[in-house]
């Protein structure tokens, strides 16, 4: 997917003004949050299995590449193939090919984040082949071209207006008088457009919540039972997974289990998980003749062993999303990737590199609720430092940025030094600026302004003014503002 | 694509120092896999068993009839569609023979996997898990998973024997149903599939629907021994 998170302020400030989408947010944190609470409430256990997660997938990255080759032979023993990919590229390739062979036409989706990361529908669709999400919001938000708002709620940014006006624009062939005013008229709508499409489907492709190297089984978790529909139908399943998603055991995948669909949406465990091994057996009556798990490494192999391997231990519940100051103010679309919420945060920089990812390790208030409901028990706060320092610190190449930070780390550790330098940079700005109100070039933050105006000073620093008795009240400071 | 293959797990044995850390416990885990923290909440003799399984299931949205042997199970079933309004053509799995059908002639029987005009589907759970009010199949020849799946109303018939306190329980069995390699790892069937209550999504507004795509409706018949 195309990435805008360089555009996040932008975004983020447009979302904050879209009452539609002020509306939905509003719902989040009396949804998901308080079931979430309730969930963890009723299972005295709760907070040990959180550790336990946490310990069996930190014995998995340390064992990483064992598991991975456990794994594989399993799937191959079992009859299916496997399919090691670098990159969105050699992955979009493996599946057109596999697609290609079958002489596919459409190909039911179950929704994958990492179906999302390597674009694959549009691929798909420039290959003249026609990929169909099933997932309820995942095709809602299909047919109106969007990308999702949320790991495990794609479509929670819209609301039931919104929904009625896409299938009355894109279900031309049904009655134009129809009644769509109530969720379940909208439900059974989709329901019925989309159970054709799971019968004559070719392809069926799934992403994975987890992988189990004991069995070689791909674990699947949704609600709606599309996931299954897309594996058992098609002639051919193709799994899409990223390398940390495998675990070592049956008991260690149903440990997870345990705090996965209770982190999310606070159910005891979500509907339909099922655990999918290989093609169907030679007596069974449904299942698909070919089982392919495409294994993507797409930027996890980096991670590993640097200071944000923590990531790699999370599970794409979304809680950190549903518990978050910010998600819960601007929404997932204003993060620009594939991800968002603090768990997007972190990862965006990680996958597409700190110069595309803008300015989203400022995205947080490091206000810690995220971290305190992560049943991963991931330090998203932490990591979030990590990569604030790491962009203060600049690139590598920066070496007259780093020396013009040490003489300014210099200034501000002496404030008599900090208050006289600050004093002449501002009478400097103010000459060059105060035509323009702004700055469209200055020296040395050409990355900076490339992108945006830097903003002249309003005035003197804040001790100056204060030393003179000039502050002024932020009235004051408005009315100023208005009449220029 | 083997040189993907190749050039990724050197990227993982260099980043994990593998010369230097040698693989620890794993090999061990997936001989024997350990038992984790399991939820007390199972923990119980059989009447409670059922009894935390009913209240769990209900609790998810499923609805559950007890009754005692098999032989009132056409019956019940022929009575419940009644009572939904619901046509009597139902489709079910072959892992249900012993049961005689035509004690009840105004039920239509198909067997086989389900097609998308079947409206009912019957099939026999493999467990019933107490924890979570969740039912396990396993796909087979006898219980094919689209009966589960493609029939608006689903109806599981569970025998009270197979009511087990946790999932860990569930696996045990599987395992010992279950064909192992020459390492002793066991194959499973190819759909392992836990079911808990029927289909839903909160995707509009975030109101709650059922009947997405599977199952609009799960009635679970729980069958003691009597
Ligand atoms: S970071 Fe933690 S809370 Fe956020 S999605 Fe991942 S596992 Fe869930």
């Amino acid at each position: 997917m195309e990435s805008s998170a360089h555009k996040f302020k932008d975004l983020a400030f447009t979302a904050r003004r879209d009452a539609h989408l002020q509306a939905a947010l509003g719902k989040l944190g009396s949804g998901f949050s308080l079931k979430r609470k309730e969930a963890a409430r009723r299972l005295p256990e709760f907070e040990g299995l959180r550790d336990q997660a946490k310990t069996i997938k930190d014995h998995v990255l340390e064992n990483l590449d064992f598991y991975l080759e456990r794994f594989e032979e399993r799937v191959i023993e079992g009859g299916g193939e496997l399919h090691w990919c670098g990159d969105a590229d050699a992955a979009q390739k493996k599946i057109l090919d596999i697609c290609r062979k079958a002489n596919a036409k459409t190909v039911t989706k179950s929704k994958s984040m990492i179906g999302e990361e390597i674009a694959i529908n549009e691929f798909l669709e420039k290959n003249n082949i026609e990929p169909i999400e099933t997932d309820l919001g995942e095709y809602i938000i299909q047919l109106r071209g969007e990308t999702p708002s949320h790991i495990i709620a794609p479509a929670v940014h819209l609301n039931m207006g919104q929904v009625e006006d896409t299938f009355r624009e894109k279900h031309t062939t049904l009655e134009p008088g129809r009644k769509l005013d109530e969720p379940q008229r909208l439900l059974e709508e989709a329901r019925s457009q989309l159970r054709d499409k799971f019968l004559n489907a070719d392809v069926g492709i799934t992403g994975a919540n987890m992988l189990i190297a004991e069995t070689g089984s791909t674990v699947l978790v949704t609600n709606e039972g599309n996931a299954d529909l897309t594996h058992t139908l098609p002639r051919i399943h193709i799994v899409i997974a990223t390398l940390e998603k495998v675990v070592p055991t049956l008991e260690d995948a149903t440990s997870i289990l345990r705090v996965l669909a209770r982190s999310a949406t606070g159910q005891e465990m979500s509907v339909y998980t099922t655990f999918c091994t290989g093609p169907k057996k030679s007596k069974d009556e449904d299942g698909p003749d070919e089982y392919h798990v495409i294994l993507l490494d797409n930027g996890r192999s980096e991670l590993l062993g640097s200071e944000f391997q923590d990531m790699l231990r999370c599970i794409r519940c979304g809680a950190c999303l549903n518990h978050c100051p910010v998600y819960q103010t601007i929404g997932g679309h204003a993060y620009g990737w594939v991800y968002s919420g603090p768990m997007g945060a972190v990862l965006i920089p990680a996958l597409i590199g700190l110069d595309r990812a803008g300015d989203l390790p400022n995205a947080s208030t490091l206000c810690g609720q995220c971290e305190a409901v992560c049943p991963m028990r991931i330090p998203l706060p932490g990591l979030l430092r990590a990569w604030r320092t790491k962009q203060f610190e600049g690139s590598e190449k920066n070496t007259l940025g780093k020396i013009l930070l040490k003489v300014w780390v210099t200034f501000v550790k002496s404030p008599k030094l900090y208050r006289g330098a600050m004093n002449f940079i501002l009478m400097i700005l103010e000459i060059f600026g105060r035509k323009s109100g702004g700055f469209q070039w200055l020296p040395l933050a050409k990355g900076w302004t490339q992108s945006r105006d830097f903003p002249s000073p309003a005035g003197p620093t804040f001790v100056s003014q204060w030393k003179k008795g000039l502050l002024m009240s932020d009235q004051e400071e408005l009315q100023k503002r208005q009449k220029k | 694509m083997s040189t993907d293959r190749e050039a990724i797990l050197r990227r993982l044995k260099t980043k994990l120092y593998r010369d230097e850390n040698p693989i620890t416990d794993a090999f061990s885990r997936l001989q024997a896999p350990p038992l984790n923290i399991i939820p007390k909440r199972g923990a119980n003799d059989l009447k409670n068993k059922v009894k935390n399984f009913i209240e769990e299931a209900e609790m998810a949205d499923a609805t559950v009839t007890k009754i005692e042997g098999l032989a009132s199970l056409p019956k019940v079933i022929t009575h419940y569609l009644a009572s939904q309004n619901l046509p009597t053509g139902i489709r079910v799995a072959d892992s249900l023979v012993d049961v005689n059908w035509g004690s009840q002639p105004l039920l239509s029987v198909k067997k086989g996997r389900a097609k998308g005009t079947d409206l009912v589907g019957v099939s026999r759970a493999f467990a019933g898990v107490a924890e979570t009010g969740t039912l396990i199949y396993l796909s087979g020849e006898e219980n094919p998973s689209t009966l589960h799946l493609l029939p608006p109303t689903h109806i599981a018939v569970l025998m009270e024997k197979d009511i087990l306190g946790n999932y860990e329980n569930a696996w045990t069995n599987v395992r010992l149903k279950c064909e192992k390699n020459a390492e002793g790892a066991t194959s499973l069937p190819r759909a392992v599939s836990w079911v808990t209550g029927p289909s839903r999504s909160g995707d509009i507004e975030q109101t709650l629907l059922l009947g997405v795509h599977g199952p609009q409706r799960l009635h679970i018949v729980v069958v003691g021994n009597g």
